[in-house]
């Protein structure tokens, strides 16, 4: 495969979320505004690309045993920085975030992709993998955050142009689940239109 | 009281799964049969109690004292990985029915997110370990009691006639995003 189709396979084809239903999670809990969607994608991205590129150096060093253990230090390695580094930075979305910041360690996308591409490949092509990955996750996060805003409060990125409330249910729980559901449901049925043509 | 209060709020109010988003994957990963259903809720309430005593425990008198809780994240997930293995050996040879019943959701648990999120939600709140404990045990009850609900809404959803682009896990969602519904009736119940 050449390397623009591996960038590209993330966005729409292999998209973590809307396609391979990795990293649910924190989909649902960061996106109640568009700017915390993309924040979440852009530590997730990040870990992403840097756990991908070290993982495809080291892996002919670990035994086959140990390797996803091996895996989740160093990934846990690469969180606690961006935890460290968020808190320091961006106090302010480090707060909104919270506990899904040392989640990220948990999240099957980052696991994934270790286990069944860099493992497998060079460096250069995981540190793309990643990198398409992580932006096609980052992607599925402002949408859902976009719309998510939109309905739920009125507001575009902060902009409020409604007066009131809007329908709180998007902001809450049961918009997250009903939103992505839509979403996953939409990404189908193009992906089965795409392939029947 | 203070301890039906945590259990209450951890079970309904706050429930893990449908209000706080963690455990999504295996909520929607073994929730096609109530039988698998009950053997993930069992693992889970083990390893759950289990992992956060264990952590508790480094967290105080070997992260606190040494002053590197920074390095909560990685030791956390290590512990509760070694503990999963730890436990999946212990059950082998002791309780081979039990392992036959849990066996193959064990190594699953590892990267379930509730485990960790429940122990970094008890450093979060400052809780004593009793509390702790009681916290962990309520969380894996709330996450059983959401799973075995959508697991039995899912074995009826089988048979209905569903538009093909929301099979799966679409309709999934939004019948999760129904159950939730239902649950915020018990906000407020619990400050």
């Amino acid at each position: 495969m050449n390397q623009r189709a591996n960038f590209l396979k993330g966005f729409l084809r292999e998209n973590p979320i809307l396609v391979l239903v990795l990293g649910t999670c924190p989909t649902l809990a960061v996106t109640t505004s568009a700017v915390s969607g993309i924040g979440m994608g852009l530590a997730t991205t990040f870990v992403l690309i840097c756990s991908n590129a070290a993982i495809a150096m080291i892996k002919d060093l670990i035994p086959d045993k140990v390797r996803i253990p091996c895996y989740i230090v160093v990934i846990a390695a690469f969180v606690t920085i961006v935890d460290l580094l968020m808190a320091a930075y961006t106090p302010a979305l480090h707060a909104t975030l919270g506990i899904f910041i040392p989640l990220i360690v948990v999240n099957c996308i980052i696991l994934g992709r270790a286990e069944s591409y860099a493992a497998k490949n060079a460096v250069l092509p995981s540190i793309i993998d990643g990198t398409g990955m992580g932006l096609g996750f980052t992607l599925a996060l402002l949408v859902m955050g976009v719309v998510r805003e939109l309905l739920g409060s009125g507001s575009f990125f902060g902009h409020k142009f409604i007066t009131g409330d809007g329908m709180l249910m998007f902001v809450l729980a049961p918009g997250a689940f009903i939103c992505l559901g839509f979403l996953i449901a939409l990404v189908n049925g193009i992906n089965r239109k795409l392939a029947g043509r | 009281m203070e301890y039906i209060l945590i259990i209450i709020s951890a079970v309904f109010v706050n429930n893990i799964v449908l209000t706080r988003f963690l455990g999504i994957c295996p909520f929607l990963g073994v929730s096609n049969k109530f039988s698998s259903a009950l053997g993930m809720s069992g693992g889970v309430i083990f390893v759950m109690t289990l992992s956060t005593t264990v952590t508790f425990l480094i967290n105080q008198y070997v992260l606190v004292p040494l002053k590197v809780p920074f390095l909560q994240t990685i030791i956390y997930i290590l512990v509760i990985a070694a503990l999963v293995q730890i436990v999946e050996i212990i059950l082998k040879k002791v309780s081979p029915a039990l392992y036959q019943a849990l066996g193959v959701y064990l190594p699953l648990i590892t990267t379930n997110c509730t485990i960790l999120g429940v122990a970094l939600l008890v450093v979060q709140n400052n809780m004593t370990l009793a509390k702790a404990i009681v916290f962990a045990v309520a969380n894996g009850a709330g996450f059983s009691f959401a799973l075995l609900l959508f697991a039995g809404v899912r074995e009826r959803m089988e048979l209905s006639d569903i538009p093909e682009a929301l099979k799966g896990v679409p309709i999934s969602l939004i019948t999760a995003g129904l159950l939730s519904m239902a649950f915020m009736g018990f906000a407020g119940v619990v400050k």
